[in-house]
Order: structure tokens, then sequence, then C-alpha cells
């Protein structure tokens, strides 16, 4: 059972929002994960600025594994099949797209923005994450 | 060109920050969203000190006239709330509750290569895809001049 980091989880959470100042300031961009891993997967249309996207998911994927190099790989815990996970993921790729935005999207640029349509999705997802885990661990397991 | 600098300079800040905080681990995110059982509210903690540091940041980046590498501030426009925005929201948040990843987390783990962590975010990408297949939405982004 993971255990409450306060501390580890505000300074990681603060680098979030340093990663998000970063990409507003130098590129004048949301920090918002679906909107550039969308925006990449799409083939038809034009991208003109698809060099900084690609460039921002390279760094999202390397600097956990750089960072394990020096303190060990990062507790990860996944406990869904592969079968659930790939429903679980068709999901929220389906879904941030639809609703234009994910945790970092509307649960951190757009609330610091203070976007309603951001507050309105965070309260949203939340409560269906929320709802979700309590139907799959403790209606449907019975525990 | 530059602005490829500025990509790689957030996403590595921004994966740093997912694994530092412990966002990168899907039982510590059910477990935050276990509220009726042995909660850890530790990602309140993420959300807060990332909205600490945007917050402001944002305010003082927006008073400037354009971006340092960009030519413009590329924002969304709209405010008011619709059906497709609540919907989308409340599929992502099933999806992120069954599996424990949302999009960041699941690409900052891809390295370590589970087998899960491959099947969500390939299905993540079939369904961003998937979803382009409905009628049309507004345009959702305004260039702010």
């Amino acid at each position: 059972m993971p255990e409450f980091t306060p501390l580890a989880s505000l300074a990681g959470g603060m680098l979030i929002g340093l990663a998000a100042v970063v990409l507003m300031l130098l590129n004048g961009r949301i920090a918002g994960i679906s909107g550039i891993t969308a925006s990449l997967l799409s083939v038809s249309r034009a991208v003109p600025d698809r060099g900084w996207r690609l460039a921002f998911v390279a760094g999202l994927i390397l600097a956990p594994l750089g960072l394990a190099q020096v303190e060990g790989a990062p507790a990860m815990t996944v406990a869904g099949s592969p079968a659930i996970m790939a429903l679980a993921g068709f999901l929220v790729g389906f879904g941030t797209v639809l609703g234009n935005g994910c945790t970092s999207g509307h649960g951190i640029c757009g609330i610091a923005r203070l976007s309603p349509r951001s507050v309105a999705a965070t309260g949203v997802f939340m409560a269906a994450g929320i709802a979700t885990v309590f139907v799959v661990r403790h209606l449907l397991a019975g525990g | 060109m530059r602005s490829v600098l500025g990509g790689l300079a957030a996403g590595l800040l921004f994966g740093t920050g997912l694994a530092i905080s412990g966002m990168i681990n899907p039982a510590k995110v059910m477990a935050f969203l276990d509220i009726a059982g042995a909660w850890d509210p530790s990602l309140a903690f993420v959300m807060l000190g990332a909205l600490l540091v945007a917050g402001p940041g944002y305010r003082l980046i927006l008073r400037r006239s354009r971006p340092l590498f960009e030519d413009a501030f590329v924002l969304p426009a709209r405010r008011e709330l619709d059906s497709r925005l609540l919907a989308g929201a409340a599929l992502f948040g099933i999806g992120w509750g069954l599996g424990g990843y949302c999009p960041g987390p699941a690409l900052a783990a891809l390295g370590f290569g589970k087998v899960q962590t491959l099947a969500f975010a390939a299905a993540m990408a079939a369904g961003m895809i998937a979803a382009r297949y409905l009628p049309a939405p507004a345009a959702h982004s305004g260039v702010r001049a």
C-alpha cells in the first residue's frame, strides 16, 4: 500500500507547475499532455509545430529514466491486467480528446488560468475516477 | 527551431515532477482515488504544488505581449460548458480510475517497459484517434494577439 508522501508530492507538483510555466514563457503553449499527444497522432492535417511536441514527449519519457539512474527505479505497481489497462487507456484517450484535456491541461494549466471549463472538467473526472475505484474495489471485489 | 528546446526543457521538468511526486505509480493514483479505503491524499499535494507555481507564474507571463520563442500565446478561448466537455471528462475519469494512469504518467512510465503500460498507451493512442471520428467540435483554440 503506498505511503503518504506530502513533501515529495508537493516538490514533484511544483516541478510540474514549473514545466507548465516554462512552456508558456518560452513557447506560449499550454502544457496539456493529451492535447500534445493527440496532435502528434494526427497525420492527415499539417501540424506546423510537431517539433516542440515531439521534444516535449521525448523529455517526458527520458526524464524518469535519467532519474532512475540516480535514485533507482521509481515505485510502480500496475494492478490491472493488460486487457483492463487497454480498456482504461482507450477510455482515457477517447475521453481526453472529447473533453479537450486531462489532468495536466484542465487540472493544472486550466485551473491556473481560472478557466470555468477546466474547473468543471476537473471536478467531473475526479468524481468519475473516485466512483470507478469505489465500484471496482468495494462493490465488485466485495472488499 | 528554438521552440524545440522549449518543449524539451518543459518535458524534462514535467517527467521529473511526475516521477518524484509518485504520480508515475498507478497504485498511488488509485490509493488517492480510493477515499473509502486506505486513502492516500498525496496527490492533492501534487496538484497544490503545481498550482502554487503555475497560478502566479501564468499571471506574470501573460502580462507579456508574446512568449520568448514564438510570436503569440495560444490559449483556449472558450469558457462555456458543453456536453462534450463533461462527457469527455467523465469517460476520462472512468479510465483513470480503472487503470491508474492519466496521459502524462502513462507516457512517463513507457521507458520502464511494463506490458500493462504499453497496452494502456497504445489503446490511449487508438482512443485519441477514434475520438476524431465523432462529429466535428467547434473550434476550441484561439490565438491571443
